[in-house]
């Protein structure tokens, strides 16, 4: 087949187009007519299917709009929406014209919907955003636009739609585009362009109005062809991501990733963060072809000139000032249906790297509309918040202003692996970066080794009355015996000395168990065998622990005695206090116990005599002390 | 510079599609990609050998073969495997096979058995976490609103009210034992999109997609080609030779084929941006009802 012929023909008379693209998302209330304006846009620029036309004017008879063509049915995809009538989730639309190539984000306008709306925002270069001429800018216009704006949007068209309704009169649309030109500047938006239309009519959709003489400025088509999203970038110097190391054989070692910001050319000295060694650029594939440079948004693979330590989630900088800390504060979207408290622990994406991060402090919500600071200690779906962040380690990273890519991220949930939240970074936290960890001449291992054994955490977790600290304390008996040097953590007895300052509310509990966690390690790491009895009832305080611990060093035991067993013996009297509802938050009764998905062993105190029960811990105990030793 | 100047849309696309398909093998423990021979797949195909050039994919493709595709599929799959030096398992459910699964007979069941199951039973059989699809939202309205990265559960089924928040490029690889991921690198691409491309990067597809004179007969409103002789005739049809072209690839009984003289590249293209029909009324199985599209993804259909 003489392809290439084909296509340098077809490209001369112009048949294969080679346009930019540009992404947009709309924004609307549900009667807004958003859906209605694009779907008027591609009927009009004759972009639909005649398949789907028919199937279009099918629907619109069922429909209840009076059997005129219902535009919106082309965009309401999923079978709930349309039997609500709403639109629920983004729907992408593509188009093309002789100018470009379109991608439409179509999203849901309602408040509960904010994360859909900014998954749309996240993706687009320009937000549409539909004003009702009767209603004016309202609070929700606000809510759009500072959802997009949040999420990096620098471009914003405002159509202030059903002109028609309104009379097509010139006064009122002043009147709009005053609020909006006032918007604009609360919002410090950029780029903003007001145009009138009516979605229903068409007018200024893709042809000039008639009935709105007045207006004497570009269609919408025609601003979305010309408009450059490209014009300012403020982003400075060279950064790369690495997505992968590329070894197919021993004498090329290559590294993978899409360029985020600047160029690169062979030559170039570029910085390896966070190590901060340098390297040069010995040479750059693009795809698959050899080149000299590589600009923003190519896919690249590149050669160093020299041995480096290289992985996925470091990022090559040239000219470029990248943070390399554990600590910044952000902005936050809530986005999951729990609530957030501070102290909660999740997997942060950063670029390409993953990693554990903790919401340090909520510092206040914003609300969403109006834009103020309102006191805050949770969060709930749609909320955002300003928050420090901490990470496990240090990492490379920018203010989102400073390097969009580098200035985003996501958490994801550690038990249930939702996208809990998204975020922007604002600042760096010097305070991260002013501690080092000071070195010690004498080690863990040294102490462990003078104690003669090997420091572990038996992590006893159940309900309260299951009989976590008795056996507890049964087994650190036996260990003593066994000349073992040990310590026993009860919870009790933490609360009334280190922890006596936190109460009993989710971010409480979660900081309950942090400080124990690390107390425990430390008491490892000067060569103590640590038992600790806390109900500890969430699975991600656990996992954390088991962190801080460290994996190798944790021995998780569930005290898995029943409920009805647990209320039976009511040794302290509390189950029943907590029937009465004189204590709230009380485990298994008004709060529920995660049970542990896979602890390293289990024991139920009711079904076996406390002595067996022990003698199982210990076998546990010393068979892992030897697994885990090797 | 501005990027308009450097960047064509298909380069946008391009690189947005070679970035989600490394972001998966750098993160998902057990990835395969699914090739179904078309000029999609095709596509799909071109790009991971260039997102891992000079090293070949990390991962195998998989083709589930209902013993129904066009001949001319199965030789120009064998060839390609052979020729781009990747690992390509090819999957059948013999089950299916055994119990005279066919397409005239059996209708939905046979692309529920065959197609649907099959699928599932091989994913299943290699224990892969994550399967790349050459899926596109200008598909099907369902597919418009369907993720890049897709979840299934452990049942496969997917959960359209229930899916993650996609933001930025920062995608969320993370699941469960069970679990799978679907990745969808062509999302964000047009019929039109994908053969622009074939032409810039002299992509080869199968002979079918281009018009030829084959031996067809016309049933309700479908032109079928008569691939080989277990093709049933109807009392009344005759085999006429045509000058046809298919718009997608599937099982031969079940592909409409377009009365077409294009024969190039140029001519498909010409004929696309005029098109009257979007490219799934070839699909005969998409008639059924609105909707069916959305009902059979919630069932594990790809």
């Amino acid at each position: 087949m003489k392809l290439r012929e084909a296509w340098n023909g077809a490209r001369e008379r112009g048949i294969f187009r080679m346009n930019g693209l540009l992404k947009f998302i709309t924004c609307g209330s549900v009667d807004d007519g958003k859906s209605t304006l694009i779907g008027h846009m591609l009927y009009d620029a004759k972009l639909l299917f005649v398949d789907q036309e028919k199937a279009l004017e099918l629907d619109s008879r069922i429909g209840s709009r009076e059997g005129r063509i219902d535009y919106s049915l082309l965009l309401d995809g999923l079978m709930a929406e349309r039997e609500q009538g709403i639109t629920i989730d983004v729907a992408y639309r593509y188009f093309t014209t002789e100018k470009r190539s379109f991608i439409v984000a179509d999203t849901p306008g309602h408040e509960e919907y904010t994360r859909n709306m900014a998954v749309g925002a996240s993706f687009a270069d320009l937000a549409v955003i539909l004003v009702d001429a009767s209603q004016g800018v309202r609070l929700q216009t606000k809510r759009h636009a500072r959802i997009c704006a949040l999420m990096g949007i620098q471009y914003f068209l405002f159509a202030v739609n059903k002109m028609d309704l309104a009379g097509y009169s010139q006064g009122e649309y002043q009147k709009i585009e005053k609020e909006i030109k006032k918007l604009a500047i609360d919002l410090e938006l950029e780029h903003v362009k007001v145009i009138p239309v009516s979605a229903t009519e068409g007018d200024n959709v893709t042809k000039h109005s008639i009935h709105m003489p007045w207006s004497q400025g570009q269609t919408l088509l025609e601003y979305l062809e010309t408009v450059n999203v490209d014009a300012d970038t403020d982003e400075q110097g060279f950064v790369m991501p690495i997505q992968r190391v590329c070894r197919p054989n021993a004498d090329f070692r290559g590294f993978q990733g899409q360029v985020a910001s600047g160029q690169v050319v062979i030559g170039d000295e570029v910085k390896i963060l966070p190590s901060g060694e340098k390297a040069g650029v010995q040479s750059i594939l693009t795809a698959d072809k050899t080149a000299d440079n590589a600009k923003k948004g190519q896919p690249v693979t590149i050669k160093l000139d020299r041995e480096v330590d290289v992985s996925r989630g470091c990022v090559l900088v040239k000219g470029a000032e990248l943070k390399v800390s554990n600590m910044f504060t952000a902005l936050l979207l809530w986005m999951d249906d729990t609530k957030l408290a501070q102290g909660k622990n999740f997997l942060i994406k950063l670029g390409t790297k993953m990693l554990p991060a903790t919401v340090m402090t909520i510092k206040h919500k914003v609300d969403i509309q109006s834009g103020e600071d309102i006191a805050a200690s949770r969060l709930q779906k749609n909320e955002i918040a300003l928050c420090d962040i901490r990470l496990s380690e240090k990492a490379v990273f920018d203010t989102f202003s400073g390097h969009k890519d580098m200035g985003c991220f996501i958490f994801i949930d550690r038990v249930t692996n939702m996208t809990s939240a998204c975020g922007v970074i604002l600042h760096s936290l010097r305070r991260a970066e002013n501690l080092t960890w000071q070195k010690l001449d004498i080690t863990r291992e040294f102490r462990a080794r003078q104690m003669g054994q090997k420091p572990v955490t038996l992590w006893f977790t159940g309900l309260s009355g299951s009989g976590k600290s008795v056996l507890a304390n049964e087994v650190e008996k036996a260990l003593s015996i066994q000349g073992k040097h040990t310590m026993l953590l009860d919870g009790d007895n933490v609360r009334m000395g280190l922890n006596q300052n936190l109460g009993f509310e989710e971010k409480d509990r979660i900081e309950n168990i942090r400080r124990t966690a690390e107390v425990a390690k430390l008491m490892n790491d000067a060569g103590l065998i640590v038992l600790t009895a806390f109900i500890s009832p969430y699975r991600s305080d656990r996992k954390r622990a088991r962190e801080i611990i460290g994996e190798e060093n944790f021995i998780e035991i569930y005290v898995s005695t029943p409920l009805e067993e647990c209320e039976k013996r009511d040794v302290k009297g509390l189950y029943k206090k907590a029937r009465k509802g004189e204590i709230p938050n009380f485990t298994g009764v008004s709060s529920p116990y995660e049970k542990p998905d896979n602890p390293e062993m289990m024991v139920d105190t009711s079904k076996k005599p406390l002595e067996e029960c022990v003698e199982r811990v210990l076998d546990t105990v010393n068979r892992h002390m030897g697994q885990k030793d090797r | 510079m501005q990027r308009q100047e450097l960047f064509s849309h298909l380069d946008a696309l391009e690189a947005e599609a070679i970035y989600i398909i490394r972001e998966v093998a750098a993160e998902c423990e057990n990835p395969v990609m699914l090739y179904s021979i078309g000029k999609d797949s095709s596509v799909m195909l071109h790009l991971a050998l260039k997102a891992f050039y000079p090293e070949k994919p990390p991962f195998p493709f998989l083709h589930i073969d209902t013993t129904w595709k066009f001949k001319e599929m199965i030789e120009f799959r064998n060839r390609i495997a052979e020729e781009k030096g990747i690992e390509m398992l090819v999957y059948t459910n013999e089950e299916g096979v055994r119990q005279g699964m066919n397409p005239f007979d059996h209708g939905a069941s046979y692309t529920d058995i065959m197609k649907t199951q099959a699928l599932k039973q091989a994913l299943e059989m290699y224990g892969f976490t994550a399967a790349f699809g050459g899926g596109r939202r200008d598909e099907e309205k369902s597919r418009a609103k369907e993720r890049i990265f897709s979840f299934r559960s452990r049942e496969q089924a997917w959960d359209p009210k229930n899916q993650r928040p996609e933001m930025w490029r920062l995608y969320n690889t993370q699941i469960h034992k069970g679990e799978s991921i679907r990745i969808f690198p062509l999302s964000n691409w047009t019929e039109n999109d994908i053969w622009q491309y074939i032409a810039r990067e002299q992509i080869e597809i199968v002979p079918l997609y281009f018009a030829k004179k084959r031996p067809v007969v016309y049933r309700d409103g479908n032109i079928i080609m008569v691939d080989d002789e277990r093709m049933r005739l109807l009392p009344g049809e005759k085999i006429q030779q045509k000058s046809v072209r298919f718009r997608t690839l599937g099982c031969y009984p079940l592909t409409g084929g377009v009365e077409s003289k294009a024969d190039t590249l140029e001519e498909i293209v010409k004929e696309t941006l005029s098109a009257v029909s979007s490219e799934r009324t070839s699909r005969v199985i998409d008639h059924e009802a609105a909707g069916s599209m959305e009902r059979r993804k919630r069932e594990g259909y790809f």
